[in-house]
């Protein structure tokens, strides 16, 4: 028999596809009351509640690595603990922009699912099987948006396309393995069948976010610049304020429960 | 009062098991959790307690701590008081997993049951959708998204009756 090899623990993994479940969940919240039809409260609250639940999992996986439950890694962590793109705690600005985001996103977050559904980790292939169908209507739901939005008046084209400038710098961080704060994921886990390279979910992922631009009659933007960091805790200035709108009751109530 | 501290015996986990199975959906109150496809299990852990094992129908589904106390406190009340509740995530839930006779009890509530199988993976399509309220197949989607994860919000062109939809996933 061979020896044991450590893996590579697969916490911090399970945390970052975590936070960035926790954090979008966090900005579809924001939308309730303020969406610009009643029926898109009701959309974004529901794409909001699989977030927070697939948020659940994995914080609850991630929290048993160290002894720490799914409320201490989402309210007690301090900013630079989290390990989501940026991408997601972008401000929700115009209701383009968000559309714009959650059609990247969720293009990204359904191929990230479907490979990790055949993960080595049991609970990690748990999570993405499960959670798979719901982000396939989420990525539906977007999709009809950003057609809608874009084929539509010239107002409402001239602001989807803005709301495509305001995200794309955000992308690439999707797809990306190392930045000069450092690598992402721990290469181990991807060898060893645990961690889905992210990499190699970019041209499924953007090769379908493309198909829907060009039949909405958009144009893909060229980003001048490329965010990078959220994987290692660093996160732009929107990220303090959401944290605190988010972490501000557990705090300010400590042990409170319903 | 001492509680019960033998093992459960077969017969036990069968009376057991129909208790927690027709706890009702807290949001489909016609619905059991037997007939959603819920409840996947009922077996003796090694320490003798029940353990009850269910799955969600969607990650966030908010029910499931109120399905949790509920299949505790009925348990407990028909005289099982160690009871353990676990909640899994493998195999996903499914709307294929929802019985006949749930299917037939949620129509009759006015809720449209799940369309057939939709194929593996995530296939935008739209099958033929009855109105729960006149049978109508003339239906039209107005928002994927209804008042609870696993519903849709639909309309009736023949009756112009709005209804809830249980989306097949």
């Amino acid at each position: 028999m061979t020896a044991a090899r450590a893996l590579p623990s697969p916490a911090r993994y399970a945390l970052a596809l975590g936070d960035d479940a926790l954090v979008l969940a966090q900005r579809c919240g924001e939308w309730v009351t303020r969406a610009p039809q009643l029926e898109e409260d009701v959309a974004l609250a529901n794409i909001g509640l699989d977030l927070l639940g697939q948020a659940r999992s994995l914080l609850t996986y991630a929290g048993d690595f160290a002894g720490r439950s799914e409320d201490d890694l989402a309210y007690l962590r301090e900013e630079r603990d989290f390990l989501n793109v940026q991408l997601v705690e972008l401000e929700n600005g115009d209701f383009a922009v968000s559309m714009a985001r959650l059609l990247v996103f969720s293009s990204y977050q359904l191929e990230l699912y479907r490979r990790l559904s055949g993960s080595r980790d049991a609970t990690l292939a748990g999570v993405a099987a499960k959670a798979v169908k719901e982000v396939a209507y989420h990525r539906d739901h977007a999709t009809e948006w950003v057609l809608r939005l874009g084929d539509g008046t010239p107002e409402s084209s001239r602001r989807m396309q803005a709301g495509l400038e305001a995200v794309w710098p955000y992308v690439d961080e999707l797809f990306a393995t190392s930045s000069r704060h450092g690598d992402w994921p721990h290469p181990g886990l991807v060898a060893e069948g645990v961690a889905v390279d992210p990499s190699s979910l970019r041209d499924p992922a953007m090769s379908y976010v493309r198909s829907v631009l060009g039949e909405a009659c958009l144009t893909e933007p060229t980003p001048r610049w490329t965010a990078q960091g959220g994987r290692q805790g660093v996160h732009s200035s929107a990220m303090g304020f959401l944290l605190a709108e988010l972490q501000h009751l557990h705090r300010s109530h400590p042990g409170a429960s319903w | 009062m001492s509680p019960r501290v033998s093992t459960p015996t077969p017969e036990d986990v069968d009376r057991a098991r129909a208790l927690a199975g027709a706890v009702p959906d807290p949001e489909v109150p016609v619905l059991t959790i037997e007939d959603l496809g819920v409840l996947r299990d009922v077996t003796v852990s090694t320490d003798g307690a029940l353990e009850v094992v269910i799955t969600p129908t969607y990650s966030g589904c908010p029910a499931m701590e109120a399905i949790r106390d509920d299949v505790i406190s009925v348990l407990q009340r028909n005289g099982f008081p160690d009871v353990h509740v676990r909640q899994v995530l493998s195999p996903a839930w499914t709307t294929d997993w929802m019985s006949d006779a749930g299917r037939r009890k949620l129509e009759d509530y006015g809720i449209a049951p799940p369309t057939g199988r939709r194929p593996a993976g995530p296939v935008s399509l739209t099958l033929a959708v009855r109105c729960p309220q006149c049978g109508s197949a003339d239906t039209r989607e107005l928002s994927r998204f209804g008042s609870t994860a696993c519903k849709a919000l639909w309309q009736c062109r023949s009756c112009a009756e709005p209804f809830d939809h249980f989306k097949a996933i």
